[in-house]
């Protein structure tokens, strides 16, 4: 069994490995020595449950999500399939015009189907997306919940917003088009959604 | 070579320093501060302006003098022009204001957030591209530089790390600022009380957090625990934050900055993740780390030195000075 490690975030190591002849990702939560045991425990064990709960249930609901194969929360491992697709960050920047705006509405619609069943994935960067078979991909639901409040899904958006203007800031306007397919794709109020962001945006610091 | 004298005032404390730039990195000659003291409760601006406005002329004097320069030999003044309490950085763009007119020499308003980043690489030995955790009463921020333009990755949704300690610390009665005395208590605890850990993506909030603690102290939990379990939780939160912008702008260094960068416990833990992740850790000295005149003037020196210049008219202050509202013309 090969493990190559693929990449190395902030709290997880991501391996090539292979399950029942497949390649799979083995995404492998790690101690953080920083921290108190209770903490990080804690932090390990719920995250590793919740992820694998809310992929499994935004697959259900028809949102594009690595295939789950095994968990395990005493490692705090999970086990899924391999994306052999762009991560969005990395294409965004390089794309035409056209081609990026078509990829920020799809992003949007996505995010809206998470949001229709009150998925919040609470890490919405272009990190997290992987660009597939023309659809976009969610990954690392780590911080992610349930939760039926407005502000959830404020946040959630917000986050992203804050990527588009850190990381993609000659096209944080390709943000509009995010919000165009979400209103597209939302079931409940886009407006009122896109409303609370504006007013996260002002309760913040210096606006 | 420039000499440039630069005027803190955001907050609680007004500073003067003079630096002196050494082929790209900062030479402090003075660094003269006084902090506002409360009677009681936190930062009263009206108290704190009228502090800094009694106070600022000598520190002035004593600075150049400190310093061991004419007033001659001063080419530049820089002073805070923001983000802060608006009397506060008034009182000190209007001493530097005065000052330049006397001393007929150019002026330069800062952004206060990147001269904590900037004094870092100034003034620290292989400090040169990091990411910023900018810890203090008002401010938490992860802040690093990015698509030309210092870009804030990550920051709270409510009040910053030091106001959260601070509000806690109020109603215990253990004075203004409270982060050293939380610091004291927590070594004496025996137990970790368990607190909301609340980010989302790289910000933070402490809100929620800051009710439980109080929930605990009104159940009749010991105050020594409670302050243990507040800065175990709030430091954790603040150094996965800067771990997660590390790994997404893959940068190799982390620097403090901000007077709550003067808890060790919170200093040992960014240095246990920077290390697991074979990264540098740097902090710079204290009389540079937290709010004070030098940084100002480092800044200073280096924006007017990449050629930016402003008038009379364009040194008005601004409370919400974003961090990335500033050109940085002089990186690329």
């Amino acid at each position: 069994m090969t493990k190559k490690i693929l990449y190395r975030g902030a709290e997880a190591e991501i391996r090539l490995s292979e399950y029942m002849g497949k390649t799979v990702v083995q995404k492998q939560r790690v101690k953080k020595a920083y921290r108190i045991e209770e903490i990080d425990r804690q932090l390990i064990a719920y995250r590793t449950k919740e992820e694998a709960k809310l992929i499994a249930e935004a697959r259900s609901h028809g949102v594009s999500v690595p295939l789950l194969y095994d968990v395990d929360l005493v490692k705090g491992a999970i086990t899924m399939e391999y994306l052999d697709g762009n991560r969005v960050k990395d294409i965004l920047n390089v794309l035409e015009e056209s081609e990026r705006r078509s990829i920020c509405l799809k992003i949007g619609e996505s995010i809206a189907r998470l949001h229709n069943h009150d998925i919040i994935h609470g890490d919405l960067t272009t990190s997290n997306m992987i660009f597939l078979n023309d659809r976009i991909h969610f990954i690392d639901f780590g911080l992610g919940c349930k939760n039926i409040e407005l502000e959830a899904k404020g946040v959630d958006l917000h986050v992203l917003m804050e990527a588009f203007e850190s990381t993609h800031s000659k096209y944080s306007h390709c943000f509009k088009d995010v919000l165009k397919g979400y209103s597209k794709q939302f079931q409940g109020d886009a407006g009122a959604v896109v409303e609370k962001i504006e007013e996260i945006v002002r309760r913040g610091r210096y606006r | 070579m420039m000499i440039c004298l630069g005027i803190e005032g955001t907050a609680h404390s007004i500073g003067v320093g003079v630096i002196k730039d050494m082929r790209g990195s900062c030479h402090v000659l003075s660094n003269l501060i006084k902090a506002y003291q409360p009677q009681k409760g936190g930062i009263h601006p009206r108290e704190a302006a009228n502090h800094h406005a009694s106070h600022i002329a000598d520190l002035i004097s004593d600075s150049v003098r400190k310093a061991g320069v004419d007033f001659a030999d001063i080419d530049l003044i820089s002073f805070s022009q923001g983000p802060g309490l608006g009397p506060c950085l008034r009182t000190a763009a209007t001493a530097a204001r005065a000052l330049a007119l006397t001393l007929e020499k150019p002026l330069i308003g800062v952004n206060h957030c990147v001269a904590h980043l900037e004094i870092g690489r100034g003034t620290v030995n292989g400090c040169r591209d990091p990411v910023l955790l900018y810890v203090s009463g008002a401010n938490t921020q992860v802040i690093a530089f990015a698509e030309g333009k210092y870009r804030v990755f990550g920051e709270t949704l409510d009040v910053g790390i030091g106001n959260c300690l601070d509000k806690f610390g109020r109603q215990m009665d253990l004075g203004f600022p409270c982060g050293p005395k939380i610091e004291e208590l927590a070594k004496k605890a025996t137990q970790y009380l368990g607190l909301p850990y609340s980010i989302k993506g790289m910000d933070l909030a402490f809100s929620g957090l800051l009710t439980a603690a109080e929930a605990y102290m009104r159940q009749g939990k010991r105050l020594e625990d409670v302050c243990y379990s507040l800065q175990e939780t709030t430091f954790a939160m603040l150094t996965e934050v800067t771990e997660r912008a590390m790994a997404h702008t893959e940068k190799q260094e982390v620097l403090l900055g901000g007077g709550v960068a003067s808890n060790k416990r919170l200093r040992e833990m960014v240095q246990i993740m920077a290390n697991d992740r074979g990264a540098d850790f740097f902090v710079p000295s204290r009389d540079v780390c937290v709010d004070n005149g030098a940084m100002i003037a480092w800044l200073g020196f280096l924006m007017y030195d990449s050629g930016v210049r402003m008038s009379l008219d364009d040194s008005l202050i601004n409370q919400r000075f974003r961090t990335d509202m500033v050109e940085v013309t002089w990186r690329d």
